[in-house]
């Protein structure tokens, strides 16, 4: 067979120089007149090894990790010219097992089953990786609108963007809604910091979730179909536009779908503008029909009363990405993974601290110790692991004491946090918890529509005194003003932004109270990282009188001569931290 | 709160007034396409942000005698909406990621870094209209923080050192340019 090389071309990959590789493996092929196909996929889930790049020839696959610019003529040489395998840049094969098998054989991939194994804009290979194959078995059988929902409920799914709540009930109020026009949308305004589960499928296998949305679309008789998605991917909306307009030329898109007569769907793709509370139905509602996105009052639901008031049904990108593999093989094909109450997968972004920063895709169920030092690799330069933030902004700290826990819808929300859309933060013993929840509240209070007082004003009155905290002004009594503010906002507010916008600061003082009291009562920031706490002094046994710290310091607070011990004067000292950064005897010690 | 983003470009509005001059015949085929569609407020005001790298008030007066949109509900969205500006920005625009992954890693060093470079505070642009520094929410490469983003390049794993040579590169590429 010929030899394919294929580079992962997602977002974080090109950030990573992967279109570079591309380009450079294209000119060497065409230099050496080679045999070989060049191919493009999307992101496998392997962040911490971009670029990535694999290479399938008779001998079976093998995926390589780390290839810079530089790596490519020897891989080309070793591996296209003379056949020969660098081992040790393997990082998973079939042939023999690469450094990095443990990160795949821990995970259960039914989301992003095709992600890094299609090129997300050839539906040809989509559909040799059964693609459409659900929509094509629906028409063909066929399955009534009514047991297709059953089957989703059956299979336990349930809303993969946060809410949990469950996807088959959802359809089914859609469904028993009578309209002649019903909407289906696709969530895709994946606005939490330090996510990014719904880019990666879109990116790398949008006829998965236009699969999805086209069977729900069957199931609750919508005939038009919207995706939202953030104008901040352009990758993924321009993969999007292409898988639509394959689609429609294959026939799955448009009138009397696959012959059927009267099973119409066209899908739009719209761009957000940039609002984080666009994630919640009725304000992403308001925003597709060009107003501020403002959520209303519910009832009336969107399933009875949503986009130009007909009946609508929003669901996230990770769970319409389930849909087709969960007709394809059967409700116990997806429920048979996870608890009792938390069914199938779930896809994780590991970002932080960690040795293996990525995507996962992990059975629910799973303790968060093993998807953080199993497949995470554990914490980077292994400092000593403190928190992990699950649920972004809504969410909460997970402390240490606590990661044995499953995860799972319920028990995730009895420790304050939420299981969110997926984000996993984690956290080392260098991150301030009240620097955390500071960071998390501007962000709820910059992203507040002002629609409700307690959240409008709420928040940034919490932000004031987390700022205060964090500066060292911190004074008795504002830790009860935060609990009393948080308590308000929580009852007082309409959606689930303003709902849920104390959390971060609740756990936080829930399981780091102490780190609040350090700064408030001794001034002091344990974690050594709010600034205006530290204080920056020279160990006169380690300095050798270089003078860089002298020479480096902005307001001239260093003195000493040359070859004797250097003294700082706290007065004028900023904590700018440029000393410590720069001695290189570990002369400068913080406290 | 989104209540703050009017004040801050109410007042520049009206600074930059008068000095520029915008030819409106460039909105005329976006007009013509969107004109009659539902929900086109949003898309509209995209399409001339992305003729004009912001939108001029002219644009929404033009947008209300032609297409029939109610000044306020256009003003309305455009400064409740984190993407539109109603002043025009530097050639490039950096956006440096301020998301969780990326905070963690310390961002605000980046930022800091680059306002250094630039000479600018965050939100500003340089005084040859080069560059356009802005603080923005996750832009989804979290396992390369901390990353920023010019034009529709992203670069990831930023240390002080690095994120300024990115500029020196596209300040040498510029003046390449301008020379031929």
């Amino acid at each position: 067979m010929k030899k394919q090389i294929i580079v992962g071309l997602g977002s974080c990959g090109i950030a990573a120089g992967a279109s570079k590789v591309y380009d450079k493996i294209n000119d060497i092929i065409i230099a050496e007149n080679l045999d070989v196909e060049l191919k493009q996929t999307s992101c496998i889930g392997m962040c911490y090894k971009e670029p990535l790049v694999e290479i399938i020839d008779n001998n079976g696959r093998f995926l390589y990790g780390d290839i810079s610019v530089d790596k490519v003529m020897d891989l080309m040489d070793s591996h296209i010219q003379n056949h020969e395998p660098i081992k040790e840049l393997v990082v998973d094969s079939d042939m023999f097992d690469g450094s990095e098998k443990a990160y795949f054989d821990g995970q259960v991939k039914i989301a992003l089953r095709n992600c890094g194994y299609i090129d997300p804009e050839c539906i040809e290979e989509a559909e040799e990786h059964k693609a459409y194959k659900a929509l094509k078995m629906i028409v063909a059988k066929p399955i009534t609108c009514d047991e297709v929902i059953q089957t989703i409920i059956d299979s336990g799914l349930r809303g993969r963007g946060g809410g949990g709540f469950p996807t088959g009930l959802k359809w089914r109020f859609a469904r028993n809604n009578m309209s002649k026009q019903k909407y289906i949308i696709c969530n895709a305004d994946e606005g939490d910091p330090g996510a990014f589960m719904d880019r990666s499928l879109l990116e790398g296998d949008p006829h998965a979730i236009i699969e999805g949305m086209i069977i729900g679309a069957h199931a609750i008789c919508a005939t038009s179909g919207i995706i939202y998605c953030r104008a901040e991917y352009p990758l993924a909306i321009k993969r999007l536009n292409i898988a639509l307009e394959q689609a429609r030329n294959r026939g799955y898109l448009g009138r009397d779908i696959l012959g059927v007569k009267g099973f119409n769907l066209d899908i739009q793709v719209k761009e957000g503008a940039g609002a984080f509370v666009c994630g919640e139905e009725t304000a992403l509602i308001a925003s597709v029909e060009g107003k501020r996105g403002m959520p209303r009052k519910r009832p009336p639901f969107p399933a009875e009363s949503g986009l130009w008031k007909s009946p609508t049904n929003i669901n996230n990108v990770e769970t319409l990405a389930n849909i087709p593999y969960i007709i394809l093989n059967g409700a116990d094909a997806y429920n048979k993974y996870g608890t009792d109450k938390s069914k199938g997968t779930k896809v994780f972004a590991l970002t932080g601290k960690i040795k293996h920063g990525g995507l996962v895709e992990v059975p629910m169920g799973i303790s968060i110790r093993e998807v953080i030092f199993g497949l995470g690799g554990g914490i980077q330069d292994d400092k000593k692991f403190k928190a992990v933030q699950l649920g972004g902004p809504s969410g909460g700290c997970i402390p240490e004491h606590l990661i044995d826990i499953p995860i799972d819808y319920e028990s995730v929300n009895s420790t304050g946090a939420i299981m969110g859309s997926g984000g996993m933060v984690v956290m080392d013993e260098s991150t301030c918890m009240v620097d955390m929840a500071r960071f998390f509240l501007a962000f709820t209070q910059d992203e507040s529509c002002g629609k409700c007082t307690f959240c409008r004003i709420g928040t940034k009155r919490m932000l004031e005194i987390l700022t205060r905290i964090t500066e060292g002004k911190g004074k008795e009594g504002d830790i009860e003003q935060l609990e009393e503010l948080s308590e308000q906002i929580q009852d007082a507010s309409l959606c689930g932004l303003g709902q849920t916008a104390p959390n971060p600061v609740l756990t936080t003082l829930k399981y780091f109270r102490h780190e609040y009291e350090a700064h408030i009562n001794d001034h002091k920031c344990p974690a050594k990282n709010c600034k205006a706490l530290l204080t920056y002094e020279i160990i006169p046994d380690m300095c050798t009188g270089c003078t860089v710290c002298a020479i480096k310091c902005p307001t001239n607070t260093i003195t000493g001569e040359k070859k004797e011990v250097h003294f700082i004067e706290q007065e004028g000292c900023i904590q700018c931290g440029e000393c410590y950064s720069r001695c290189n005897f570990d002369a400068i010690k913080i406290y | 709160m989104r209540i703050n983003r009017i004040q801050n470009q109410t007042i520049e509005l009206v600074e930059n007034n008068e000095s520029t001059e915008i030819d409106l015949s460039l909105m005329d085929s976006l007009i013509t396409k969107l004109k009659s569609k539902h929900g086109n407020l949003i898309p509209l005001l995209q399409g001339v942000q992305s003729i004009y790298g912001f939108i001029p008030k002219e644009a929404f007066t033009k947008l209300n005698t032609e297409v029939g949109l109610e000044l306020s509900s256009m003003y309305g969205v455009a400064t409740f909406y984190s993407q539109f500006r109603l002043n025009p920005v530097g050639k490039h625009i950096i956006k440096v990621c301020h998301g969780t992954a990326c905070h963690v890693q310390d961002a605000s060093k980046i930022t800091t870094a680059l306002m250094d470079t630039l000479k600018i505070n965050d939100g500003e642009t340089t005084e040859d209209n080069m560059f356009t520094l802005e603080s923005v929410a996750c832009l989804g490469c979290c396992s390369l923080a901390p990353v920023m983003m010019i034009g529709d390049e992203t670069y990831g794993k930023l240390t002080n050192k690095s994120s300024s040579k990115v500029l020196k590169n596209i300040k040498i590429q510029e003046s390449k340019a301008n020379k031929k």
